[in-house]
């Protein structure tokens, strides 16, 4: 049987991760934390984009589930850290589910309205609930309540293995779940929706499924973001943060399991090269995404797959 | 006739507008025959097929698959219930490997051995060989194969093939044929089909529409004898 090279080269990215914790300095070493975290809302999105053909302008909402889940239950309830984040995961899910339930019933430009529309009302909704949510302002979450087990989510060290710990089960989650049954409905769906149902599948239901597993994926990611870096605010629900996880995933290739990784990590340093140039770096981030489009429109990974890396899961 | 029926409508009615593509059509079809749909360009077999498969919904009339009415089910609903459609224009996934493409349709109706049931399809159209080539790249008349290998992969109670000759050479539709005479009878196959040779050669019972309605059914010696067909379809 032939070598799994696909697995080799997933399996060597993380152990690149790990030995990067030992190697980088501390400001990547922070920085690299929350790329991975970022990596897995852009991995869920890539589900739903990337694999399922579902263009979404909503995913911060499912991003902010997961965030409010946490850091409310945190911070309003006393709950300790593990159950906000299953809290997280799950409402990341079942907000996907609802929104769903009612977006799906439209497609293309229709879709991204809808899903837009969605998270704009959960936007000002936490808003209006200032009361609990202190709205633009936020919730500073306590370092004695960022304790996950024994593991203290405030300092670097434990922080940066934690991200890995759930960038790693979310890579491979996301390598099996492409390469499953399941993950090969998602691209027939998105290659020819038609034909599909004419295999007897039903688009509605495989899309919903879709955007559940990626509502899981943004619901975790949002819950880690809260609990590792402290702060739970509304700018995290903002559009921009439906708009990243798309560029994250155009950058570094649609449809593959490692390009949202490699799309944050690319953006992450672009925006901070640029802004150490100039005070216009959404001026450069722009350009390179123009160029982006324009040249590569498959993303890094894409691209090389094109090019001869067929086997690129 | 003794056959067990399949399939029967009754008064099938599609219209678009102003144009009458399926008028008041009564169809039935025998368990494991080969029925063939011919008629002229426009005469409305592709909508006909379409109302059976689910794919265009049926203004009014009724269908019933071995006695159960399934004139509201879902398209894909259908497909799990047994009916199988090819089509007319090619819809293969060409951008996935050819082993992709019938890998869906087998696991489509839950098989136990999702790559052997894979392989077995592909050869019964004689494409195994190529089960790791990008569908996308296939020549036309493989491409056609591979389309007729997911709706067989599929396993279906009647297997619907819309003009499946349409551009192959004569050699494929020599091995063709052959693939669709080893369908039955342990499935039905409803063809439509353009070249008279191979309805004449396969049909038992042929059914011609004309105008949205049917003009004649009967068998290929009495379809042949037909005065009005031969006006109208045959050229006389
Ligand atoms: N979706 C549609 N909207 C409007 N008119 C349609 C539609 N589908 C088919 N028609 C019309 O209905 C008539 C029957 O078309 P249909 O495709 O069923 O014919 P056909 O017998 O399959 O023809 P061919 O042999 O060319 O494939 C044609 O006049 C066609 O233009
Ligand atoms: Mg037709």
């Amino acid at each position: 049987m032939r070598a799994d090279r696909g697995l080799f080269l997933h399996l060597g990215v993380l152990a690149a991760l790990l030995a990067l914790h030992v190697l980088a300095p501390p400001y990547h070493h922070t920085n690299l934390a929350r790329i991975m975290v970022l990596a897995v809302y852009a991995m869920g999105y890539n589900i739903a984009f990337g694999y399922t053909g579902l263009l979404s302008l909503g995913h911060a909402l499912f991003f902010a589930a997961g965030l409010y889940a946490a850091g409310l239950l945190v911070y309003h309830a006393g709950a300790g850290a593990p159950v906000a984040m299953i809290a997280g995961v799950l409402a990341g899910g079942a907000v996907a589910v609802a929104v769903g339930l009612l977006a799906l019933r439209t497609a293309g430009v229709a879709f991204m309205i809808v899903t837009l529309m969605f998270a704009q009302a959960g936007y000002l909704t936490i808003l209006y609930f200032g009361a609990w949510t202190r709205g633009d302002e936020g919730i500073v979450i306590p370092r004695a309540a960022r304790m996950l087990g024994g593991l203290d989510l405030s300092d670097d060290n434990t922080r940066y293995l934690v991200a890995l710990g759930l960038f790693a089960l979310a890579l491979l989650g996301n390598l099996a779940l492409v390469r499953s049954p399941f993950g090969r409905v998602m691209v027939a769906m998105r290659e020819n929706e038609e034909r599909s149902r004419m295999l007897g599948y039903n688009p509605f239901t495989v899309k919903l499924g879709a955007l559940a597993i990626s509502g899981l994926y943004a619901g975790l990611s949002g819950a880690a973001y809260g609990l590792m870096f402290g702060y739970v605010g509304a700018s995290l629900a903002s559009v921009q943060y439906s708009i990243l996880p798309l560029l994250y995933v155009l950058l570094g290739g649609a449809g593959t399991v490692l390009g949202p990784l490699l799309g944050a990590l690319v953006m992450f340093y672009l925006i901070d090269y640029a802004s150490s140039l100039t005070d216009a770096h959404q001026f450069v981030t722009g350009a390179a995404l123009v160029a982006l489009v324009l040249f590569a429109p498959r993303g890094i990974l894409g691209t090389l797959r094109a090019r001869g890396l067929r086997w690129l899961p | 006739m003794a056959a067990v029926s399949l399939l029967e409508a009754r008064g099938l009615t599609r219209h678009f507008g102003g144009l009458k593509a399926v008028d008041r059509v009564d169809f039935d079809l025998a368990e494991g025959e080969i029925h063939a749909l011919i008629g002229p360009n426009g005469a409305g077999k592709t909508t006909f097929v379409s109302l059976l498969s689910g794919r265009v919904p049926v203004q009014s009339g009724s269908i019933r698959l071995k006695g159960r009415d399934i004139t509201r089910m879902p398209a894909h609903a259908r497909v799990r219930a047994g009916i199988a459609y090819t089509f007319q224009i090619t819809q293969v996934y060409g951008a996935l490997s050819v082993f992709d493409n019938v890998a869906l349709a087998v696991q489509s109706r839950g098989a136990a051995d999702l790559a052997a049931d894979t392989m077995a399809a592909l050869a019964r159209v004689g494409l195994e060989a190529r089960a790791d080539q990008v569908a996308g790249t296939l020549s036309y008349g493989h491409q056609r194969l591979l389309e007729v290998a997911m709706g067989l992969a599929l396993r279906p109670t009647l297997l619907i093939l819309d003009e499946p000759t349409q551009g192959l050479a004569l050699a494929e539709i020599a091995a063709f044929k052959d693939i669709v005479r080893a369908v039955v009878p342990g499935a039905t196959v409803l063809l439509i089909e353009h070249n008279m040779d191979v309805v004449m050669d396969l049909a038992e019972r042929i059914t011609v529409l004309n105008f949205g309605t049917v003009l004649a059914s009967g068998t290929p010696a009495e379809i042949r004898a037909n005065r009005a067909v031969q006006t109208a379809y045959l050229g006389g």
